[in-house]
């Protein structure tokens, strides 16, 4: 009896502890969607105001005192939730004498009508997906403390995407702008769609014309794949040998190595400096070419060399066995086991030797042997246009990000397996 | 056998160990060498004899008096070059009739010892000659041929002359200390800063859901993108006048002024009745240096919580335990070896770190780590000896990390 009871009551709307942490969710729901909404409305479209995000917590704090008070059986029913957006919508209007995103109905009227309901439908997704199975009344810690957790990594997952996209949109926004719209309102990212696709991309068309860029990408893509290869024929036989060959010292050459790479860049670079200089080497590629695979050995040596332990010895011994020599057992059985370990050093080394900017900048002089790292440096100066240098960042971006989610998997197995160089 | 495979062992690591030493133990070495040397970026070149010729005077008519003239440097503004002179031919059908002392006529054969050349040597010497008929049939245009040169021009950097004044200039200076101190900051708080913020995206991640995989490619592309890319962006987003953040904080309200946040050494910030001194520009690169290798320490942090079998929260649910309680007593002491390992590694290559900083604020307004230093002292003021000497400093603090890492290392070695 006093279980029936119970639900009974559970099912109808009350009001406790769980109401009130559902409107605490649905406050902090209603600011942070305001935010991220709001901003974003101005970014794209290039009216930027003040979110009003303090209204939007009210709406956010009504709508989640409804949701709270529902009950946790017909909470996520198609009629709460209508019924929580509306209200929702309702008092955000309210609160904000109907603009609702700060500026007036006539200005960009679709979009802010776009952006309400985005607003409204994430907010109240939010919030039910926070409170999940909160009791209306009386709630245990247990459920306290997971929908405090379930809010806090919602918020999260909020600030993290923002965290890491926003400068990734805003360097490929800016690189589509020109100089003067930028200066006139540094808030206006929308792409301007009349002025045509020559238009809109002519910092690149610029650069691969007027700056060499072109030459540049060549550059890098070929140090990058000859710094892999370089590095994969000195650090293949090298793990081999370090795994699986007994001689004296063999720990204490895998240990020197993991010593080694820790030796900062920076500490060779005056030495390497004075003696290329002399050997007239430093301003060529062919001193990059000898400098990166020196400093990428290690690190992929580190890698294989934990990879071939891994793999059982007796298949070696197998082959060994059958008459195969120990070269023939390392190219017939054991790097095709460790293709998955040879891709990720691969997209491992590639990503430092795309990515690595301080001997290129202390080396290179002549622009007509720039890597793109260098060919982006040389765009930072008060005479070209910031789009330019955006445009440039850009350029040497997207090829090692595409690089990087074909070969994602790898490269997550790999240096999770290894060590990692930063 | 055993022989056998110990030179096959010898053999397959020789070209590693070769390259290793070359370009990372050689320099490493060579350092200390050119740390305790007075070299300048300009001493790179070593001094050397140079001489020109030319021909005054018309060589028309047989008997024409003409003068050979040699004009005699030495390449090096301060360094002299010793037992320096040089050698020619005389064109065919001059007869010299008058000759300089410091040279010798063969046949045809010049030849010309000088002496020591002092540093930013001068001279222009003559020699008269007649003019006989094999000149007028055959002119030849001395110019065309550069006299070959000889001397000891010092090398600075092979010779031993030895100054420990680069590491008295280092040491003494006043900002030394300073810099020791925003390097020991900005290396602590960026680390700790990445740890924190991976081991938050990592709880995140470690539930599945939709879109799990692009949501973590998305959070490393700070990691991947090159730093050039990111570090401009950032200054670009950053920017006191035109920066989209800066103009996003003003018109919401937050703030009253842009903030120069690359440029401002610190502000005075009053709290409880306290004023003290908040520094801008290191917070805002250790905020960067947190954003770009956070991924880095999620990817570990999230493999090793995977590795960690679910019966034992299962079992921890059963017994009441709740979320949080879970997170302290469950997952964090297995993320113990994890986060230390981590820790260290990250400690020591944020110390190592130079592009960042250097590319953010070039080391102005209170960023200076030792790493820039290097860069200033032997670049930017172009005295290597000075630069090579930080990198010694550099290199001696690593060398106790090092020793720490390895005396805290788990033996079993996570990473």
């Amino acid at each position: 009896m006093a279980v029936a009871d119970a639900s009974l009551a559970d099912s109808g709307p009350r009001f406790g502890l769980g109401t009130i942490l559902s409107c605490a969710i649905g406050l902090l729901a209603g600011f942070i969607t305001m935010v991220v909404v709001g901003v974003t409305l101005g970014l794209v479209t290039g009216a930027f105001a003040a979110p009003p995000a303090g209204a939007a917590a009210i709406a956010g704090l009504v709508a989640g005192g409804y949701l709270g008070a529902v009950g946790p059986d017909s909470r996520h029913s198609r009629r709460s939730l209508i019924i929580a957006g509306v209200l929702l919508i309702l008092v955000h209007l309210l609160a904000t004498f109907a603009s609702p995103f700060g500026l007036t109905m006539d200005q960009v009227s679709v979009w802010q009508l776009a952006a309400l309901i985005i607003f409204a439908a994430l907010t109240i997704f939010g919030i039910a997906a926070c409170i999940a199975d909160l009791p209306s009344g009386a709630v245990s810690r247990y459920k306290t403390e997971a929908a405090f957790i379930r809010t806090m990594k919602a918020l999260g997952f909020v600030i993290f995407t923002v965290m890491v996209a926003l400068p990734f949109y805003v360097m490929v926004m800016t690189s589509l702008k020109n100089q003067s719209e930028l200066i006139a309102n540094p808030l206006d990212l929308s792409i301007d769609l009349s002025q045509g696709f020559e238009g809109l991309f002519s910092s690149y068309y610029e650069l691969f014309t007027q700056f060499n860029f072109g030459r540049y990408l060549l550059i890098s893509a070929i140090v990058s794949t000859a710094t892999v290869i370089l590095t994969l024929l000195f650090s293949v036989p090298g793990a081999y040998a370090v795994a699986r060959l007994r001689f004296k010292g063999r720990h204490a050459f895998a240990r020197s190595i993991l010593l080694i790479y820790m030796v900062p860049a920076i500490v060779l670079v005056i030495p390497l400096y004075a003696v290329f200089s002399q050997l007239g080497l430093r301003n060529s590629l062919l001193g990059l070419l000898i400098v990166y695979p020196a400093t990428t050995v290690p690190v992929a040596l580190y890698m294989l060399k934990g990879y071939f332990e891994g793999i059982p010895n007796e298949l070696e011994e197998a082959g060994l066995m059958d008459g195969l020599t120990r070269f023939g057992v390392i190219v017939k059985i054991t790097l095709p086991l460790a293709l998955p370990a040879l891709a990720s050093v691969s997209l491992y080394v590639f990503m430092i030797a795309w990515n690595e900017f301080l001997f290129a900048f202390m080396f290179l002089d002549d622009p007509a042997i720039f890597t793109l790292s260098r060919g982006v440096v040389s765009l930072d100066s008060s005479e070209v246009p910031r789009q330019h240098l955006m445009a440039g960042a850009v350029v040497a971006t997207v090829p090692v990000l595409v690089v990087f989610l074909w070969l994602e998997r790898f490269l997550v197995a790999g240096l999770t397996a290894g060590s990692v160089k930063g | 056998m055993r022989k056998r495979e110990a030179g096959l062992a010898f053999n397959m690591l020789l070209p590693t160990a070769l390259i290793v030493i070359l370009i990372v133990l050689g320099p490493l070495l060579a350092n200390f060498w050119i740390s305790v040397k007075p070299v300048e970026l300009g001493d790179l070149r070593p001094p050397s004899t140079v001489v020109t010729e030319r021909l005054r005077g018309d060589a028309e008519a047989i008997g024409d008096v003409v003068e050979l003239e040699y004009r005699i440097r030495n390449s090096s503004p301060s360094q002299a070059v010793e037992e320096a002179g040089f050698t020619d031919t005389i064109p065919a059908g001059l007869t010299v009739t008058e000759l300089d002392e410091r040279c010798r006529l063969t046949g045809r054969e010049l030849s010309c010892n000088l002496g020591d050349l002092e540093g930013g040597f001068r001279e222009r010497f003559r020699l008269t000659a007649e003019v006989g008929q094999g000149f007028l049939d055959a002119p030849e245009d001395v110019r065309a041929t550069d006299p070959a040169t000889f001397g000891n021009g010092i090398n600075i950097l092979t010779s031993f002359d030895f100054t420990l004044e680069n590491f008295e200039r280092v040491f003494s200076a006043s900002e030394f200390w300073s810099v020791l101190r925003v390097t020991i900051y900005y290396t602590v708080f960026s680390t700790a800063g990445a740890l924190v913020v991976g081991l938050f995206a990592a709880q995140l991640m470690n539930v599945a859901f939709k879109g799990r995989g692009i949501l973590r490619g998305l959070l490393l592309f700070p990691y991947v993108a090159p730093v050039i890319a990111v570090a401009f962006t950032w200054i670009i987003l950053l920017d006191p006048f035109s920066g989209t953040i800066n103009a996003m904080l003003v018109e919401m309200g937050l703030i009253g002024a842009p903030i120069n946040f690359f440029g401002t050494r610190d502000v005075d910030v009053t709290i409880f009745g306290l004023t003290f001194q908040f520094p801008v520009a290191l917070s805002t690169v250790i905020a960067f240096e947190a954003w770009r290798y956070f991924p880095l320490s999620f990817l570990f942090i999230l493999a090793a919580m995977q590795s960690v079998s679910s019966e034992m929260y299962e079992a921890a649910e059963i017994d009441g335990a709740t979320p949080l309680q879970q997170f302290w007593y469950l997952s964090l002491p297995q993320l113990v070896g994890i986060l230390s390992v981590l820790f260290l590694l990250r400690f020591i290559w944020t110390f190592n770190k130079f592009d960042d900083i250097f590319l953010l604020t070039g080391g102005a307004a209170g960023t200076r780590t030792l790493t820039v230093q290097v860069y200033e002292q032997g670049f930017a003021l172009s005295n290597l000896g000075a630069g090579a000497a930080v990198a010694v400093v550099v290199f001696f603090v690593l060398l106790v990390f090092a020793l720490i890492f390895f005396r805290f290392s788990p033996k079993e070695g996570g990473a």
